[in-house]
C-alpha cells in the first residue's frame, strides 16, 4: 500500500533534492487563478446567464455578422499577405549579407514594441488623402485611410514579426548540403526552393501565419484610428464589443467576447499543435 | 562587387529582386510610420512640441503609465521568476498544461481582457457591489489599469525564463544544495547569474506593453483626464480631440521608448551572443 501510494507520487512529481517546489508551484497557481483564470471564467460565466434564443440573436445579429466578416476575412488576407512578404524578408536576412543589417533584424521587431495607438495613428497620417503614401494612391482613386483597405494595413503591421521570427531560425539553421545535392543531382534553383528548401519551412510558416491571424482577430488599437468604423463597412469586432460596452449592453459585448475568445482558444490550440509538428521535424531531420 | 556565383544562392538580379520587395514592404509598413510620428509631432516647432509635453494632463498621463508599470512589472518579474524555478527545475504531471494557461494571455484580445475585469469588479457584479458599499474602486480607476496592465503582460518573463532554464538543467542547482548552500541562496547565486540576460530580456518585452498597452486599458479606464489616463489613452484623446500636434509629440515619447527597447534588446543579444550561447549549455 505505502509503495502503492509513493509510486503514484513518484509519478505526480518526481523526487528532488532542490528545495521550493511548493512555494513557487503554489505561489504561481494563485497567481494564475486570480490575475487570469477567474477573470476569464467570469466571462463564461456571465455569458451562461443569458438563455440560448438571446444568446443566438446576441451574436448573430446583422451588424454583428458583418464585423465577423471584416475582422475574419480581413485577418487572413493580411496573415496571407505577411506570409509572402514575410518569407522573403526572413530569407534575405537569413542568408544575404548586406549593410545595417544588424539594424533592419531588429527594426522588424518594431511593431511589437509599438504601442498600437501610436501605429494607428501614425499608419493614419501616412494613407490620409494627404498623408506621405495617401497623396500619391488619392489621384489614382485607391483611398486606404478610412477603408476596409486601412484596416487591412494595420493588421499587416501587427502581423509581420510573427512570421519573419517563425521563419528566419529554419532558415538559418537549415542544411545546405541537402541544397547543394538537389543542385549536383541537376535540379534548378527554383526546383531546390520548391522540392528541398519550401517543405522544410511549412510548419513554421503556417505556425507563424496562425500566429499572425490570431493577433489580427484580437487587433484594437492599430485599427480603430484607421478604420473609420462605419457599421457593416469597416467595424471590426473587437470595436463592437468596446462600443456595447460603452452602451452599458454588458450582455451583448459579453457574448460576442465569448464567441472570439472561443476562436482564439481554438486558434491556440492549432499553433500548439503545429509547434509540436515543427519540433518532430527538426528532431527528426 | 562580382564574386564567384554560388550554386545555393540566387543569381544578382534575383537576389537585388527579392531585396527590394522585402525593403520596401517593410519601409512602407514599418520605418515610415515611426519616421511620421517624429514629423508630425515637431510639424509646429520646437515650442508646441515642448507646450505638448509640459501639459498639466500630459504630465499627469506620464506619472499614471509610470506607476502602473512600477507595480505590474515587479509583479510579474516575481511571477516569472516562481513559476520558471517550478517549471524547469522540477518534473511534474500537467506541466504542459500549466504552460499553455500561462500563455493564454497573450491570445486574448486587449478589449476582452479589459472586458473580463469590468465584468468582475464592475458595478453590476456581485464582487462590485460589495466594493461599492465599501468605497472601494477598481474600474474607472487606477487599481483597474494596473491589474488590466498585469494581465496583458502576464506571460512575457515566464515565457522569456522557462525555455532558457528548461535547457540549464539542474544540475549546478544540485550542486550547490549538496555543498549546503539554501533554496535561497542557491537562487541568487547560480540560478539568478546564469538567467540574467533571459530576466532582463523579459523585464524590458513587459515594461514596454505595460507602458503602451491601449485596449485593455482603454476599456478599464473610463477616460478621467487627469485621473486615470495612460499615455496612450491621452493620445487617442489628443488625437480625437484633432490636436494632431501635441498627439504626435506625447506619441513620440513612446516612440522613444519602443526604439529603446529594441536597442537595448540588440545590444545584449549582440554584446552578449557568447555568453548567452554558453548559458544555454
Amino acid at each position: 500500500m505505502a509503495s502503492l501510494v509513493a509510486t503514484a507520487l513518484y509519478k505526480l512529481k518526481k523526487p528532488s533534492i532542490i528545495p521550493g517546489f511548493g512555494l513557487t508551484l503554489g505561489f504561481t497557481l494563485f497567481y494564475l487563478a486570480v490575475i487570469v483564470i477567474i477573470p476569464l471564467s467570469g466571462l463564461f460565466v456571465k455569458t451562461a446567464t443569458l438563455n440560448f434564443a438571446q444568446f443566438w440573436q446576441e451574436v448573430t445579429s446583422e451588424r454583428v455578422m458583418h464585423a465577423y466578416k471584416i475582422s475574419f476575412g480581413l485577418s487572413f488576407a493580411a496573415a496571407l499577405i505577411n506570409c509572402f512578404f514575410g518569407l522573403i524578408l526572413a530569407w534575405i536576412l537569413a542568408r544575404y549579407r548586406f549593410p545595417f543589417k544588424k539594424i533592419i533584424d531588429a527594426m522588424v521587431d518594431l511593431p511589437f514594441a509599438l504601442p498600437t495607438a501610436v501605429a494607428g495613428i501614425a499608419l493614419t497620417a501616412l494613407y490620409a488623402p494627404h498623408g506621405w503614401i495617401g497623396q500619391y494612391l488619392d489621384p489614382l482613386g485607391i483611398k486606404v485611410a478610412f477603408t476596409p483597405l486601412g484596416i487591412l494595413i494595420a493588421l499587416l503591421f501587427v502581423g509581420l514579426p510573427f512570421i519573419v521570427r517563425t521563419v528566419e531560425p529554419i532558415l538559418q539553421d537549415a542544411d545546405r548540403e541537402l541544397e547543394e545535392a538537389a543542385i549536383s543531382l541537376g535540379a534548378s534553383r527554383w526546383q531546390t526552393f520548391c522540392k528541398v528548401i519550401f517543405p522544410s519551412i511549412v510548419p513554421a510558416l503556417l505556425t507563424g501565419f496562425a500566429m499572425a491571424f490570431a493577433r489580427g482577430l484580437g487587433e484594437y488599437g492599430s485599427v480603430i484610428f484607421i478604420a473609420g468604423n462605419i457599421p457593416k463597412l469597416s467595424e471590426i469586432v473587437p470595436l463592437l464589443i468596446v462600443i456595447k460596452l460603452e452602451q452599458y449592453d454588458y450582455a451583448g459585448a459579453t457574448a460576442i467576447a465569448c464567441v472570439m475568445l472561443v476562436a482564439s482558444f481554438i486558434l491556440l490550440f492549432i499553433i500548439n499543435w503545429l509547434q509540436q509538428w515543427a519540433g518532430n521535424r527538426s528532431v527528426r531531420n | 562587387m562580382w564574386r564567384r556565383h554560388s550554386p545555393t544562392t540566387e543569381p544578382f538580379w534575383m537576389q537585388a529582386l527579392l531585396m527590394t520587395a522585402g525593403f520596401g514592404f517593410m519601409a512602407v509598413l514599418v520605418l515610415l510610420p515611426m519616421a511620421v510620428v517624429f514629423a508630425e509631432a515637431f510639424k509646429a516647432g520646437w515650442v508646441s512640441y515642448r507646450n505638448a509635453l509640459e501639459d498639466p494632463s500630459a504630465l499627469s498621463a506620464i506619472r499614471l503609465t509610470l506607476l502602473v508599470a512600477v507595480i505590474a512589472v515587479p509583479l510579474n518579474v516575481v511571477f516569472g521568476l516562481a513559476a520558471s524555478w517550478a517549471i524547469a527545475k522540477f518534473d511534474f504531471i500537467g506541466k504542459r498544461l500549466l504552460i499553455a494557461f500561462i500563455d493564454l494571455p497573450f491570445s486574448v484580445s486587449p478589449v476582452i481582457s479589459g472586458l473580463i475585469y469590468v465584468l468582475l469588479f464592475g458595478a453590476n457584479s456581485v464582487l462590485g457591489g460589495w466594493l461599492a458599499d465599501h468605497d472601494m474602486q477598481i474600474i474607472f480607476a487606477v487599481p483597474g489599469l494596473v491589474i488590466a496592465t498585469m494581465f496583458v503582460t502576464f506571460p512575457f518573463v515566464a515565457r522569456e525564463l522557462i525555455p532558457l532554464m528548461e535547457e540549464q538543467g539542474t544540475e549546478e542547482e544540485e550542486a550547490a544544495i549538496m555543498l549546503g548552500a539554501n533554496g535561497w541562496r542557491t537562487f541568487f547565486s547560480v540560478t539568478l547569474p546564469n538567467i540574467k540576460w533571459g530576466l532582463l530580456y523579459g523585464v524590458l518585452l513587459c515594461n514596454a506593453r505595460a507602458m503602451g498597452e491601449f485596449g485593455a486599458v482603454s476599456v478599464v479606464s473610463g477616460h478621467i483626464k487627469g485621473l486615470t489616463n495612460t499615455i496612450p489613452l491621452h493620445v487617442e484623446i489628443l488625437y480625437n480631440e484633432y490636436n494632431f500636434v501635441a498627439a504626435f509629440a506625447v506619441a513620440s515619447i513612446l516612440t522613444g521608448l519602443a526604439l529603446v527597447t529594441l536597442l537595448l534588446k540588440s545590444l545584449i543579444e549582440f554584446r552578449f551572443a557568447g555568453e548567452i550561447r554558453a548559458q544555454k549549455g
